[in-house]
């Protein structure tokens, strides 16, 4: 392996790519959150649906929050049809999403492994691989042998606490940018006339009736046709400020990153028994995620012991990382719902969306909800994609149980 | 690690507890008769305050007993701990 440079082959840090404006006094859609979904919803409402009067409220910075702490995983090997649909509309729009943008996101399809340790495990991991192929999802059940092939600085041998039995191996799954991602969404909608506003929070509702008339904000009242929260682990402080119950929690997740490495790991490796989740950005850090810390937490820092037992994992599935120094930590909220599926649909108010509940798994997402959430606002009637997920599937009892595939115990 | 005061053993570290979610949800008492709606809600909503918040814990690795604890999701500090029978504190 020859020596190179850590990010010599990164693109240049880019110049400003949209600008600030004030608010305006009303928009016809006013979306809050300014992270991956809102700003990707925002892209699909111009791009898809000719709709640019539009603001992206962001009480931060443009995509300061999960969007630039998750562990960039992207995939579409999920259980349920429901599931399916939505997660492998994303990958798809993945595929092509450099384009779109017109920017790099360094997107690549490196493939991820989800490791099985027990013999329910394995169960469990054949039948979404079935599923996933009558989905049209690529899948594949791989045994030991065969994963130290795609990855060969696994631990397959039969002495460790929890011996890898065989895994299910999607090739098409991979990483991207996510900074790259957000940045590449914001210029495409700023391009399209759209209002990216930031240092902007929402702290209470107009409301007539049944309708949401304005969204108060820390820079005045704005008018909105239509409001979509795209607001993650803050969703319940909006709804709360609405008056609507919605069955989330928050939790902090953490994830972690090492020094930068020569390149020594080629794919994505998640493991729900043991709890990591690793792959090598480009730069060459090796990026690792952990469960949920248990508590409801807003505090965008987890507990120690949590890391601890994560680093534990990884060192004993992969020995090689252990003389690797931690670089980083660092967690962000996210908001799990009772099913490990997204809350995504109509509200008790008729031009309030809901787009929540992502819990661990919001990054992959990005692409396919901003299509589904733009169809959505703009024809007032769920995309076919999003139905499934509607508030109202915990009163009917029509759940899509995703705690399998969600790979991160919520 | 954060210590998290044990009403009955004192100050422990917080890996030995289990969580367990918002405290003073009862029961339905009739739960034959509620509606669909009340019944979701009962099993799957709760609050998910961002500040003060009244919680259940059970001391796993020590006396595996429940207590209730008052506190904030934005700073992780627990304000107070009281007995699982106790009435919710009047918090300012």
């Amino acid at each position: 392996m020859s020596p190179r440079t850590p990010g010599a082959d990164l693109p240049e840090h880019p110049d400003f790519l949209w600008r600030n404006p004030e608010p305006k006094r009303s928009y016809d859609v006013v979306i809050v959150g300014g992270g991956g979904h809102g700003l990707a919803t925002a892209h699909y409402l111009a791009k898809n649906h000719g709709i640019t009067n539009v603001a992206v409220l962001e009480k931060g910075w443009l995509a300061g929050g999960n969007m630039a702490r998750n562990t960039t995983i992207i995939r579409s090997n999920y259980l349920w049809d429901e599931s399916s649909a939505i997660y492998e509309q994303a990958l798809k729009l993945w595929e092509g999403l450099e384009e779109d943008l017109g920017y790099p996101i360094l997107f690549s399809q490196r493939g991820v492994l989800n490791l099985a340790h027990t013999l329910q495990d394995v169960r469990d991991s054949v039948r979404r691989v079935e599923a996933n192929k009558l989905n049209g999802v690529d899948a594949e059940w791989l045994e030991p042998d065969e994963v130290r092939k795609v990855c060969p600085i696994v631990n397959t041998s039969a002495d460790i606490r929890y011996p890898v039995l065989g895994a299910t191996y999607q090739p098409r799954a991979g990483i991207a940018k996510h900074d790259y991602v957000a940045w590449g969404f914001a210029r495409r909608a700023y391009e399209a006339g759209i209002d990216l506003i930031q240092d902007c929070e929402v702290t209470g509702f107009a409301t007539d009736g049944n309708r949401v008339s304005g969204v108060q904000t820390t820079r005045g009242t704005i008018a909105a046709g239509t409001v979509a929260l795209c607001a993650a682990g803050h969703t319940s402080v909006l709804t709360d400020m609405l008056g609507i119950r919605v069955p989330v929690q928050s939790h902090p997740l953490q994830a972690l990153v090492s020094e930068l490495l020569e390149p020594v790991h080629p794919t994505v490796v998640m493991s729900n028994a043991v709890h990591v989740y690793v792959s090598q950005a480009h730069k060459g850090e090796l990026v690792m995620g952990a469960g949920v810390d248990s508590y409801n937490g807003y505090g965008q820092r987890g507990a120690f012991h949590i890391i601890e037992r994560q680093m534990a994992a990884a060192v004993e599935l992969f020995p090689v990382f252990a003389r690797a120094h931690l670089l980083r930590t660092w967690a962000g909220i996210v908001d799990t719902s009772p099913d490990a599926s997204p809350i995504v649909g109509r509200t008790p108010y008729d031009n309030v969306y809901l787009n929540c509940g992502w819990g661990t798994g919001g990054f992959k997402a990005t692409p396919g909800i901003g299509w589904a959430l733009a169809h959505t606002i703009a024809h007032d009637e769920p995309h076919a994609n999003v139905a499934p997920f509607s508030l109202d599937r915990f009163v009917t009892g029509a759940l899509v149980d995703e705690h399998g595939a969600a790979a991160v115990a919520h | 690690m954060q210590l998290i005061e044990c009403p009955w053993c004192g100050p422990r570290e917080e890996v030995e507890f289990h969580y367990g979610g918002q405290a003073h949800v009862p029961y339905p008492d009739n739960p034959a008769e509620v509606s669909d709606e009340e019944w979701a809600h009962y099993v799957f909503f709760r609050d998910n305050t961002k500040g003060r918040f009244a919680e259940r814990w059970n001391h796993t690795a020590g006396c595996r007993r429940w207590f209730n604890a008052i506190r904030d999701t934005a700073t992780y500090r627990f304000e107070r701990v009281y007995r699982l029978d106790g009435p919710k504190p009047v918090t300012p």
